[in-house]
């Protein structure tokens, strides 16, 4: 029987779990370290250790993090970052980040570049790519010093040469930057595909790092088993591939806690809420699979055009600093320095897992350090706590009905009290390691991107013809051939190519067969 | 009068998009553009229809192409005031007020940029009460108001004064030069004293959308299903359930057609609807039953949200619920089913009001 290793890695803990078929043989929560690798290394060398595993067993290593969303809903780690759109004398009227929240957008520099080029949708020019505009942008890009850079270019999922092209000289003049450009991320819509893409350039450099910390964690204790991250639809991807879109992980953190919440408590149709150390998701699980959005989905303010599940999140966790005067709990926590600042574990900082230990539903760290803990400042903060959660949970319902409320994540025991709308509340077995777990059970997806001539062929044979490939590709890359089914289905007619021209997007997703 | 700032805006796209019947486009970018006006020059005086002097003259602004165009190639900022100015010029007077063609989707906000940016007032009303594709359906042809002299212009700087003989070439000569722009142009038309105002415009609509967004908002603050909260403020009826199971676009002849088939859920389950779209959501049909059709509304709802989705938002998998709303009283005349009923859009079938469809199908 095969074994797979589930790991998540939040902002506070890392969790992990091995699990061979549907059983969860062991189980670890250790604290996330701040090179990520340690960390990584403890929890595995621990499931290993209790349950004897050979490593050579391992058929599979999966994490699921959300490093990169809490990196850009704390406006941390994000490397400044140049905005270069093609389209000009079109798209003046709205500049890159126009939409984006001051603080995120000040983060990042707002660097914009709005030079020409662009397409129409037919395949024209709106005006000549003009590489010498480029060129200048470059230099000025180089001369403050940036090297993380979004190339957007007016329809580029139609034709992304220009986007190719800039991406080029960028590369040659600004020496060490890395270019995403808009076309390899998103779809049609400049402004979230654009979006997509300087959230993607921001994160790069993060992501280099910390991938490369967990390929070394595994290397280390000789698991030759490949790495995978999950993604957004809880779907999963090479390490490599990772490397270079971060981006796509956004969501990966929620739909993972939901598809383990749903597994580890059999129920189908529930409210998830799942809290972590810095914080706090809460999405609906309709027929075991997350709500999905259908309206543009806000990273941290921005606006994008991905696929992801309906999730709230609000900075609810077990590192959530606890201020006063007036009382507020988050959005800053302390995230994996928990056990070394809050004020149980001898640190001087007040976090919401110093007032669940001192209001005696959480035992862990030093109690006496918060023996003196002022009484009123601790019920005031559980109900803080509780009205916060109350209002999420409240404002993710969609009818007035109450519903059976799951509650997992390492920081649920600060909800010690039945929250007002629940038919019931459900913490199922394991539930701390909720995400780790729906990181090892991630389904794994084969995906066609291509482009048909519709002579000769009719739109259903097209449509056929690339469905049948998805799911072949999804077999190959490892899907149990009962399970997959397809997922999604996107054309986009590129009228300006002779012959009728489509450019189709499927994606299939199955369970990931394991043999070892 | 009453003043409209930067946040009301957010109502205004909200409720525009519901009867926009999924064309009239993605309100949002033009909301941003309009929010970025306002910003830059003041709030918009919104005046009522009885505010405009009988002899004032009135032009309607609006954007003209297909609406996941401008979804991709958002505009320079300055074609639609010069479109407005360009129309003005030609005209050799200066224009009292403008207001909207069509209050469903994005043209219920275009419009507030020209006011913004010229200082003028925006009146409370438009030429349609909903979203059409073509030029000259509008309540104004049913007057005999001409579309013409109108200007277009796109963000290159170019543009076209087009005179024409009557409203339906005005669509033909328009719609090509909307093409060559790359299919998504501004355009100044309908040229109206207060006096023919009054008698053809739709009043009100303005207001109309503004509240239908402030309803849309509340029920989600009370957990009042917000389907249904629109369904009441729309006077809709809610005539199918389901998840799209496929759709199937292609941009010509500048529009955005296509078929989206929606598998039904609940009471609809084992069957499927069709909803055949040219920018608009045209007709809605089940096999052999009609469940309605233009110039009635059909509104594609989030069944979760209840917030409208657009054609170009449309994507496999959605739970929607599906409304069909009765259109103004105008569009119910022979003249208005022959300008803008199923007919003339290629469908052999009569028009039957939406609610005498819903009371015939049981």
């Amino acid at each position: 029987m095969s074994l797979r290793i589930g790991i998540d890695v939040g902002g506070t803990n890392t969790d992990a779990v091995l699990m061979r078929g549907n059983e969860v043989i062991a189980k670890i929560k250790t604290p996330t370290t701040e090179d990520v690798t340690s960390g990584i290394t403890t929890a595995l060398n621990h499931v290993l250790g209790v349950s004897n595993t050979r490593t050579s067993d391992i058929a599979g290593v999966m994490i699921g993090t959300t490093h990169f969303t809490n990196a850009v809903v704390e406006r941390r780690r994000l490397q400044p970052t140049a905005a270069v759109r093609l389209g000009l004398p079109a798209t003046a009227a709205l500049p890159p980040m126009v939409d984006w929240p001051e603080d995120l957008a000040e983060t990042l520099g707002r660097h914009t570049y709005l030079c020409h080029g662009g397409h129409e949708f037919d395949g024209r020019e709106i005006s000549k790519f003009d590489p010498d505009e480029i060129k200048a942008a470059a230099a000025d890009i180089k001369a403050k010093g940036i090297q993380a850079i979004a190339v957007s270019s007016v329809f580029s999922p139609v034709n992304q040469d220009m986007e190719k092209q800039a991406a080029e000289i960028l590369e040659a003049e600004v020496p060490g930057s890395s270019v995403t450009i808009s076309s390899e991320i998103g779809r049609i819509g400049l402004l979230e595909r654009e979006n997509a893409a300087i959230l993607n350039a921001c994160l790069r450099k993060l992501a280099k790092d910390t991938v490369t910390a967990f390929k070394r964690a595994i290397g280390e204790l000789g698991i030759e088993a490949p790495l995978y991250l999950t993604q957004n639809d809880g779907t999963l991807m090479s390490g490599d591939f990772a490397e270079l879109y971060p981006v796509l992980t956004f969501a990966s953190g929620p739909t993972n806690s939901m598809r383990g919440a749903a597994f580890l408590s059999g129920l189908k149709d529930a409210m998830v809420v799942d809290v972590g150390g810095t914080t706090a998701d809460i999405g609906a699980l309709t027929h075991g699979f997350p709500r999905e959005a259908s309206v543009a989905v806000d990273i941290g303010g921005v606006r994008t055009n991905f696929r992801m599940p309906d999730v709230y999140s609000f900075g609810l966790g077990g590192g959530s600093l606890v201020r006063q005067d007036p009382l507020r709990v988050g959005p800053q926590s302390v995230g994996y320095r928990l056990t070394k600042e809050a004020l149980v574990f001898g640190g001087d900082t007040l976090t919401t897992s110093d007032i669940a230990v001192a209001a005696g539903i959480a035992d862990f760290g030093d109690r006496e350090k918060v023996a003196d803990l002022d009484k009123l400042l601790i019920s005031d903060t559980i109900d803080l706590i509780q009205a916060m959660t109350e209002a999420a949970v409240d404002r993710m319902k969609t009818s007035a009905a109450d519903v059976p409320v799951i509650v997992v994540g390492g920081g649920s025991v600060l909800i010690s009290r039945p929250v007002a709308g629940a038919s019931e509340m459900v913490k199922p077995p394991h539930f701390e390691a909720a995400n780790a777990v729906g990181a090892a059970i991630a389904q794994i997806s084969g995906e066609v991107d291509r482009v048909y001539s519709l002579e000769g062929l009719t739109r259903e044979q097209a449509l056929d013809d690339a469905k049948g490939e998805a799911t072949n590709r999804a077999i190959e890359a490892g899907a149990d051939p009962k399970t997959v089914t397809i997922v999604d289905v996107e054309d986009v007619p590129l009228a300006y190519l002779p012959g009728n021209a489509t450019r189709i997007r499927v994606k299939a997703v199955g369970d990931l067969t394991l043999n070892a | 009068m009453r003043l409209i700032d930067a946040a009301q805006l957010d109502d205004i796209a909200l409720g525009a998009a519901v009867l926009g019947t999924g064309g009239g486009g993605d309100p949002y970018i033009g909301k941003l553009m309009a929010q970025h006006s306002i910003r830059k020059c003041g709030p918009v005086q919104l005046i009522s229809v009885d505010d405009v002097p009988d002899d004032a003259l009135v032009a309607c602004s609006a954007m003209m192409g297909a609406p996941t165009v401008m979804l991709e190639k958002i505009p320079s900022g300055d074609e639609i005031v010069n479109a407005f100015k360009a129309l003005e010029s030609y005209l050799g007077k200066s224009l009292f007020a403008t207001m909207s063609a069509e209050a469903g989707g994005l043209n219920s906000s275009t419009p507030f940029s020209v006011a913004a940016e010229l200082g003028i007032p925006l009146v409370d009303a438009d030429l349609m009460g909903r979203a059409f594709p073509e030029i000259q359906m509008v309540t104004a042809t049913l007057y005999g108001i001409a579309a013409t002299p109108m200007a277009i212009a796109d963000e290159k700087g170019n543009h076209c004064i087009i005179n024409t003989f009557n409203n339906h070439w005005t669509e033909t000569f328009a719609r090509t030069i909307a093409v060559d722009m790359g299919c998504s142009a501004f355009i100044s038309l309908f040229v109206m004293t207060g006096a023919q105002l009054r008698e053809a415009a739709v009043a009100g609509t303005i207001s109309v959308v503004e509240s239908i967004g402030k309803t849309t908002r509340a029920a989600h603050a009370a957990h009042i299903d917000p389907v249904e909260a629109v369904r009441a403020a729309t006077a809709g009826h809610v005539i199918w359930k389901g998840k799209i199971a496929d759709l199937d676009r292609r941009t010509e002849t500048g529009f955005a057609r296509g078929t989206a088939r929606i598998d039904g859920v609940d009471e609809y389950e084992g069957r499927t609807l069709e909803i055949d779209f040219q920018n608009e959501f045209l007709i809605a049909r089940s096999g052999d039953s009609v469940m309605a059709t233009t110039p009635d509304l059909i509104t594609v709802l989030d069944a979760e949200a209840g917030n409208a989705i657009t054609t170009e938002s449309l994507r496999y998998g959605y739970r929607v619920v599906v409304l069909g709303m009765p259109c103004d009283p105008r569009w119910r005349t022979k003249e208005g089913i022959e300008l803008a009923g199923p007919r003339y859009f290629g469908y052999d079938l009569d028009y039957v009001p939406i609610e005498e469809r819903v009371g015939a199908i049981v």
